[in-house]
């Protein structure tokens, strides 16, 4: 128990506290199973202050529900995921919500609440938090529209937004808290190359302009390119491969090399190369 | 020896296994609700508004129904009193159903299928749209900001829409007896006074509260477990006005054992 202990948790001492662990995002042989389907098994990253990951691989490999766990909305069945040190599995409810405020999560389709104006949206979590007055609270909002480039957008509801909007929006009520870590699920699917591009650009920006850490889930490489200084792909439940954008492009696995290049067939020989099969799928 | 992972025992132990792990989730839902009281700062802003929304705006339809059931009391009871009881024993039927069994039990219906279907499409769709996920990754207990005050809700109001719904229904049998059953007012009153015992109200609210209670749970539960997409939320909404209305049933039975005997 990493807390026991410890002085008690509160936003003020997450920041003062002098922590003997390195600020980072671990996770460390996770496990996850939804009945007899295993998503995760023996998964390990460390993601290091100030970088910016992504998290790639094919659909329904887990990648999601390992953005979730972080912030305590899936528990893995087995393994530790830590941030900051702390173990998100031990937390209480208090010490949990404290730490969300310290990691955003962008969804993957905004999940804006639709009854509420996007500046309500984005007032949520700064009034549940307490201690802002309405005028820091309307500064905020203004502020962090205009870091994702959507200034005068607060009185419109979700609904008068399109795709790339809603997710800027949702970018937006993310960092509302100016947290120290951001967490993007799948931020540019469904949306054209142009403004695919000027989601990746805001992503920068937030590294640049706020020094978050970020964990980006993607299926796009080329985007993934662009932002991250490293990529991970996860396959079979655990990480494949990992290394900076460069290493994973140039990659001789066939599984990576396939999913790069969108290659089907060497995914298959990859695939049977696991199992220790010979390239025509029989016993070696 | 027979493989018994297939066929009818395989079955109904499938079925039964999927019964016993829904009602332990809606146990730990309970018991969350029940915890999640204490977060007053988070439900208590919104209250006020889902008694506006469940309440305030299911009055009508209540009224609705409540007036025809009245009606149709008055000129049932007459057509079955004919020429055998004093016909001032109309006062006494409509009164009596109203109060003990159809004001409270025909409310409840109509409400399970307004109120009930209404959250669980509304908390199904925030479900499967991941603005459930996003109110606690916000920092907010889900339960207490959507839940709570939509329970509180329903047990504080629907008490009240079935005093509406009652008082309606009695003063449209009233109305029907002396228009069309030619008989007065005073008969009427005479009638409805007759057998007439404090706790007939008390009765009537208490059934109420347990409808309001399981209309709310039953459809909260059903809209936080959602799964899936559309076909998803449908089905969360059909279950939850299906079961919500199977046990507004049991629970009438239930309280005129209870309370009745």
């Amino acid at each position: 128990m990493l807390l026991r202990g410890a002085p008690s948790f509160s936003a003020s001492w997450f920041v003062d506290f002098d922590w003997p662990f390195a600020d980072m995002i671990e996770f460390i042989n996770v496990s996850k199973a939804f009945g007899s389907k295993v998503v995760l098994k023996g998964f390990n990253l460390k993601v290091n202050e100030g970088d910016t990951v992504s998290l790639v691989g094919f659909s329904g490999s887990g990648k999601s529900i390992s953005l979730k766990k972080i912030v305590g909305l899936i528990a893995p069945d087995e393994g530790t995921i830590r941030v900051d040190g702390l173990d998100v599995q031990s937390l209480n409810r208090h010490e949990l919500y404290e730490l969300r405020r310290n990691v955003g999560f962008v969804f993957q389709f905004a999940a804006l609440f639709d009854s509420m104006t996007i500046a309500e949206n984005l007032a949520m979590g700064l009034l549940k938090a307490g201690g802002y007055t309405e005028d820091a609270i309307r500064e905020r909002i203004e502020e962090s529209l205009r870091l994702v480039e959507l200034e005068g957008f607060g009185p419109r509801l979700p609904s008068e937004l399109s795709g790339g909007q809603k997710k800027r929006a949702g970018l937006a009520r993310a960092i509302a808290f100016r947290p120290k870590y951001l967490l993007y699920d799948e931020p540019t699917s469904g949306l054209d190359p142009v403004t695919t591009a000027v989601i990746d650009r805001l992503i920068l920006r937030m590294r640049d302009e706020l020094g978050v850490t970020s964990i980006v889930v993607t299926h796009d490489m080329r985007s993934a390119e662009r932002i991250s200084n490293r990529i991970a792909m996860l396959y079979d439940g655990r990480i494949l491969e990992e290394g900076t954008p460069e290493e994973l492009f140039r990659s001789t696995n066939p599984i990576v090399r396939g999913f790069v290049d969108g290659r089907p067939e060497l995914v298959e020989q990859g695939n049977r190369e696991l199992q220790g099969l010979s390239p025509d799928g029989s016993m070696p | 020896m027979k493989d018994l992972t297939f066929g009818p025992f395989a079955a109904v132990g499938k079925a039964t296994e999927d019964i016993l792990a829904s009602l332990g989730k809606f146990g730990e839902f309970f018991i969350e609700i029940l915890r999640s009281l204490r977060d007053v700062s988070t439900w208590s802003p919104l209250l006020v508004q889902q008694m506006r929304r469940l309440g305030v705006d299911s009055i009508p339809i209540s009224l609705f129904l409540a007036m025809f059931t009245g009606v149709v009391l008055a000129l049932q009871a007459s057509y079955t009193f004919t020429g055998q009881i004093p016909l001032y024993f109309v006062g006494t039927l409509v009164g009596k159903t109203m109060m003990l069994e159809l004001g409270p039990v025909l409310t409840g219906l109509a409400l399970s299928g307004r109120v009930g279907a209404n959250i669980a499409a509304q908390l199904g769709t925030m479900r499967v749209s991941e603005q459930i996920d996003a109110l606690e990754t916000l920092a907010y207990n889900p339960v207490a900001y959507l839940v709570v005050p939509r329970v509180l809700a329903g047990v504080l109001m629907f008490p009240v829409i079935v005093i509406f719904a009652n008082a309606l229904g009695i003063s449209a049998g009233l109305v029907t007896a002396v228009n069309l059953l030619d008989m007065s007012t005073q008969d009427f009153i005479r009638g409805l006074r007759l057998f007439y015992a404090p706790f007939d109200i008390t009765f009537s609210l208490i059934k109420t509260t347990s409808f309001g209670l399981v209309i709310t749970v039953i459809g909260s539960f059903m809209g936080f477990t959602t799964r899936g997409g559309a076909e998803g939320v449908g089905s969360s909404t059909t279950r939850a006005v299906v079961i919500s209305s199977m046990l507004i049933l049991v629970l009438d039975a239930f309280w005129a054992v209870v309370l009745l005997q």
